[in-house]
């Protein structure tokens, strides 16, 4: 694979809806082996960590109620969270940072429908998503 | 939804791995109305620890689903939900990545991929939004958020060292 059969890879999986790692390992996998390749190239991915999420799973389920292990998880989804919100820093900089057109209030609308009004996904995304890609169609 | 939590698992997570613009992080605050919120899975505690515990493992983090299906219904919870929220996105990344080349210099895929961004944006904000009200219930924890969002934004640190630092101080008892 060139880098720029790589690039072309990472840009259609992140084109797609659903989990872009997952996606871009069946687009990596089929390149090279078609439909087997996809497979391969999808249980090399996923396969080790669903095994070990799955022992994690099932030692949660015995010893989430400790006191000292739900103190160190909150801590940790205390840092994952400020980690979450520099990622959508990162993401608004370019999106804010230039003249104020569509694009912000839609991701405003997205925030506010999800987060503060708490709608349904689907419901959001299908009111949203048209909206947005019309503009993005338009302002080209 | 049916009473059967299998059929349940595969029909929210199946649809919901279809509008997840964004992957993982911005499929976080429909995952939580669902779990929590709606079928009652599980406590608010419960799926913030699935996240934290999604996040320190290896592998994608859309692993958390596997995690709300082991705490639904088990092994089978666990490989209904994890197979339901990747088969119908992998399916159709397998179709496009055969097309693609067709495609991807046209207009109208260009301007769905530029109007997908500030949607997915809005998600992910949605999720970061969802998590502090779970997990920042006190001074100290919003000030980890806080520190670890400035840290995260002005460098480049692998994750795990903010994790580490954030599990000892939970450890501590500052959370």
């Amino acid at each position: 694979m060139t880098a720029e059969e790589f690039n072309e890879a990472f840009a259609l999986s992140q084109f797609l809806p659903g989990p872009n790692v997952v996606n871009f390992s069946v687009v990596f996998g089929s390149r090279f082996g078609g439909a087997p390749g996809a497979a391969v190239a999808l249980a090399g991915l996923m396969g080790p960590p669903l095994i070990i999420v799955t022992i994690l799973a099932v030692l949660y389920a015995r010893f989430g109620d400790l006191e000292v292990l739900g103190r160190i998880l909150a801590g940790i989804t205390a840092a994952a969270t400020g980690l979450l919100i520099a990622v959508v820093a990162k993401m608004a900089t370019p999106l804010f940072g230039k003249r104020w057109d569509w694009a912000p209030l839609v991701a405003i609308a997205a925030f506010i429908g999800v987060a503060i009004m708490q709608w349904p996904l689907p419901l959001v995304f299908a009111v949203l998503a048209p909206v947005s890609v019309a503009c993005a169609w338009m302002t080209r | 939804m049916n009473d059967n939590p299998l059929i349940a698992l595969a029909g929210y997570f199946a649809l919901l791995s279809l509008f997840a613009v964004g992957g993982a992080n911005a499929a976080i605050p429909e995952m939580h109305r669902i779990a929590v919120e709606v079928m009652h899975w599980m406590s608010d505690r419960q799926f913030a620890d699935s996240f934290a515990i999604s996040q320190v493992s290896p592998g994608p983090n859309i692993i958390i689903v596997t995690l709300i299906g082991y705490h639904v219904a088990g092994l089978a919870g666990a490989a209904v939900a994890t197979a339901a929220m990747c088969g119908p996105t992998c399916v159709l990344a397998f179709l496009v990545a055969r097309t693609w080349d067709r495609f991807k210099e046209a207009r109208w895929r260009i301007a769905i991929q530029a109007g997908l961004v500030p949607v997915s944006l809005g998600l992910i904000a949605a999720s970061a939004f969802v998590l502090a009200r779970s997990a920042d219930h006190n001074i100290y924890a919003a000030a980890i958020t806080a520190i670890t969002a400035i840290v995260g934004f002005a460098t480049r640190i692998n994750p795990l060292w903010i994790f580490a630092v954030g599990g000892l101080l939970g450890l501590s008892g500052w959370v």
